[in-house]
């Protein structure tokens, strides 16, 4: 694959382009407003791009296994308000393993849909996403849900605490970054998932079963989407029903910068965190130079197909397609 | 008297994957009026050559040269507009469009405002098929077309440009004896108009009796070219592999072993019906018969992806249940599958990940696995099956077929089977690579391990089996002996014409 693009400078450019444009971003943002390169600023980038990361290295699972997650915004949403809710009927050490219960559950319904059922990745979580928001105002009634004593909890560590100066979100963040990219690049499971996305039919052909890693990266997803959720409802103690709305597609767009093919088999967890923060500080760039936050919205696409679009060229070894 | 100059000319052409030289110096020349044929074996390098030509790849040294004009061929439009045209073997026609619109694809003949100029359209292309001598009309659905008049209609839009040289890439594969009539029609007319044509066939009677010079590839080298007239077969197929192929049948000299498997009135829907054999430790056994005759649905049952609706597997006598690829691997049976690309591999991953993948639960140390025993397992089947590669982390999507194949049958070898299933074991290898993979299933015969080798190859599987079984539409027709079997009664066999039934 990467063997085959050509040397040169031209080469080099199609491979790395993104990291290049990543690179003349950051230094006219830089020459722009002298803030963007304040440590406080990067800090506050990377915690709030904490949530978003969470999100982002489950569905990088999923990806690499071949299959799309559009349904991560829709279910943070659902964590985010059923943890608050249950956190004054049970108490915060109960609502957390409860929270964590119910999303994972319906991670394994999805994986159960995909992996079992063999259903197209695209419908399913599609779908969810809107099944899941309705479970979400059912479950709320529609309100914006509260905790009530929002002093006297400790259940707010998560979101706005800090050890030894560094918040937590971004230790959650980057101890979860750790962890599963040895789980993905070091054990037998994470190399499972490579050769199902990687060509399914051969991961069958050498005794793999296709349909339970499938599963396994849903749940795998789930599990990152309720600590996104946690980090939200703690950061907030109180949400709207729709915290999570849209994040699906940021989500997608930071695993595709990152380098993930969308038809499986590669990418890394590493290459996803570049993707986050590249995301994020773009953002925050676009901001501080004072553009309105709209704006926002077009030049992450835009952004976005140009990854598409050099990954792609990266791999043909030219720019524009050969059959012309 | 004077050389005609050359419609085409193609002078040292090198084309290099990483790890494989595709073209190594290939030159050919065609002159205009001739039908030139170029052979090989798959992997050769001919379909790499025609790329080349065609402009989809560029080759890394060697020029094109069109009536002696150094010509660089940026894509195949270019190609086509320098007069250069391709049939293909596979068609690529769009069905549900007229004939007219097929041929004219992208250069309809248009009105003001964009409009296509139908009238045209239609006229321009009669005229066009009145020269080609075919009973339908512009209006004609493509669809609705046999095969042969759909290749008429490609040769119909390579006639659009005044082409100065043709390709046919296989043209007679999916024709009948009449078609092929009306097909060399048309070649001959088109020789008649002084355009080169390069012809590209394996059918030796074809080429024979179509062409007038002969050029052959080997291993992505030019071998030579023959005048068909001062040549005969023998000769060609000599330049193709480099050397008469030992093909003789070689009954295994070693003792056999005990029954390693056994397979009691297996049966799969329409599939296959009562199939029952048996092969020992030590044995080869072959299975030959037409595509489609259930072979490979024997094989692919047996290694747990379909599921039997009737009959026993047996392993060392006794009975097994194999519900999953994870079942039959658990008991020690491996397949080889018959797709390398599709089946057999990961094309994306390296070369030590795939070879290792059946197996990469066991080579743990901790929860992690072991580089270090995944090294020692690829190096160990690198030298013992001589794999050409530059190191393990090679993509194996760019090792060659025969490279690739031996990593497949690495990753199954070193699972250490009791039996051994190969599907099509040289399907896309060069000649060179065949024979090393037909010495290594007799080697491991003379290890003891029971191998089953299906293959649509007679040769093949008459070199390499000690025990022949014949299939004919789902059914095994007769069971042969190294010793017994003949290329006639064996074609007898899968064709449904009945010998003498042996038990």
């Amino acid at each position: 694959m990467a063997e085959l693009t050509r040397g040169g400078v031209g080469g080099f450019l199609a491979r790395q382009g993104i990291l290049v444009a990543f690179a003349v971003f950051m230094v006219g943002f830089a020459l722009a407003n002298q803030r963007f390169i304040a440590v406080d600023n990067i800090s506050g980038v990377i915690r709030s791009s904490a949530i978003l990361g969470v999100m982002a290295l489950g569905v990088t699972f999923v990806v690499i296994g071949g299959n799309l997650d559009l349904s991560v915004g829709s279910m943070m949403s659902f964590s985010t308000i059923v943890v608050l809710d249950l956190h004054d009927k049970l108490g915060p050490a109960l609502a957390i393993p409860a929270m964590f219960a119910l999303t994972l559950a319906l991670g394994a319904f999805i994986g159960f849909l995909v992996g079992y059922l063999k259903l197209n990745s695209l419908i399913v979580t599609l779908g969810m996403l809107s099944a899941i928001h309705g479970l979400t105002l059912t479950w709320s009634g529609g309100k914006n849900m509260d905790i009530a004593d929002k002093e006297g909890t400790w259940f707010a560590i998560f979101g706005q605490g800090e050890v030894i100066g560094i918040p937590v979100p971004i230790l959650i963040f980057a101890l979860l970054a750790v962890v599963l990219s040895l789980i993905l690049g070091k054990t037998p499971f994470g190399r499972k998932i490579y050769a199902v996305g990687g060509n399914g039919q051969a991961a069958t052909f050498s005794g793999i079963p296709r349909a339970r890693v499938v599963f396994l990266t849903y749940v795998m997803s789930a599990f990152c989407v309720a600590t996104a959720g946690l980090l939200q409802a703690s950061r907030s103690l109180g949400s709207q029903n729709t915290v999570g709305q849209g994040m699906e597609l940021e989500v997608l767009a930071a695993v595709i910068l990152g380098g993930a093919s969308l038809l499986g088999g590669s990418g890394t967890i590493f290459k996803t965190v570049i993707g986050v923060l590249i995301l994020g500080f773009i953002q925050n760039g676009l901001l501080l130079v004072g553009l309105e936050f709209y704006v926002q919205y077009v030049v992450t696409w835009v952004i976005i197909i140009l990854a598409v679009w050099l990954d792609i060229a990266a791999k043909r070894g030219r720019l524009l397609s050969p059959i012309a | 008297m004077t050389d005609p100059i050359p419609v085409l000319r193609l002078e040292d052409i090198v084309k290099t994957f990483p790890g494989v030289r595709a073209l190594d110096g290939v030159s050919l020349s065609v002159l205009p009026g001739e039908v030139h044929a170029l052979m090989g074996e798959n992997g050769a390098g001919k379909s790499t050559l025609m790329k080349v030509l065609g402009g989809i790849l560029q080759p890394n040294e060697g020029q094109i040269f069109i009536e002696e004009e150094p010509t660089v061929m940026t894509s195949p439009m270019h190609a086509k507009a320098k007069g250069v045209v391709f049939i293909h073997q596979e068609l690529s026609l769009a069905d549900e469009l007229s004939v007219a619109e097929n041929i004219f694809l992208g250069e309809l003949p248009l009105k003001s405002m964009g409009r296509v100029d139908w009238k045209k359209l239609y006229a321009d292309t009669d005229a066009i098929l009145k020269t080609l001598n075919v009973g339908f009309d512009a209006r004609t659905r493509v669809g609705d077309l046999s095969i042969a008049n759909q290749q008429m209609v490609e040769i119909a839009r390579a006639l659009t440009v005044d082409p100065r040289a043709v390709i046919f890439d296989e043209p007679t594969a999916s024709l009948t004896d009449a078609e092929k009539v009306v097909l060399f029609d048309v070649i001959s007319e088109l020789q008649a108009k002084c355009v080169g044509i390069i012809y590209i066939s394996h059918r030796m009677e074809e080429i024979f009796k179509m062409t007038d010079r002969i050029s052959v590839l080997r291993d992505g080298q030019y071998r030579g070219t023959l005048i068909t007239a001062d040549t005969n077969e023998d000769e060609v197929t000599q330049l193709m592999i480099g050397r008469s192929l030992d093909l003789s049948r070689s009954a295994s000299e070693h003792e056999l072993g005990d029954v390693a498997l056994e397979v009691r009135d297996l049966s799969c829907g329409d599939l296959f019906r009562n199939v029952s054999f048996s092969v020992r430790r030590g044995e080869v056994l072959g299975f030959y018969g037409l595509v489609g005759a259930g072979r490979t649905e024997i094989a692919e049952t047996i290694f747990g992806l379909r599921a039997p609706t009737g009959g026993k597997i047996l392993l060392n006598r006794e009975e097994v249940r194999i519900t999953s690829p994870i079942d039959a691997i658990r008991h020690g049976i491996s397949l080889v599958p018959e797709d390398r690309k599709a089946q057999g591999l990961v094309l994306g991953m390296n070369c030590r990940d795939n070879m290792t993948l059946p197996q990469v639960d066991d080579l743990t140390a901790g929860p992690f696995v072991s580089d270090g025993a995944e090294v020692a397992i690829f190096d160990q089947y690198r030298d013992k099956l001589d794999i050409r590669t530059p190191g393990w982390r090679q993509t194996v999507g760019n090792l060659s077929g025969g490279n690739q194949q031996k990593i497949v049958i690495g990753k199954w070898l070193s699972m250490r089977p009791e039996v051994l299933i190969v599907d099509e074991p040289t399907r896309g290898i060069d000649v060179g690579s065949k024979s090393e993979i037909h010495n290594l299933i007799r080697a491991l015969a003379a290890q003891g391990y029971a191998v089953i080798v299906i293959s649509s190859e007679m040769p093949e599987v008459l070199h390499v089996s000690d025990r022949i079984v014949a299939m004919f539409s789902g059914e095994v027709v007769r069971e042969f002996t190294a010793e017994e079997v003949t290329e006639d009664s064996l074609i007898q066999a899968i064709s449904g014409i009945r010998g003498d039934k042996v038990a």
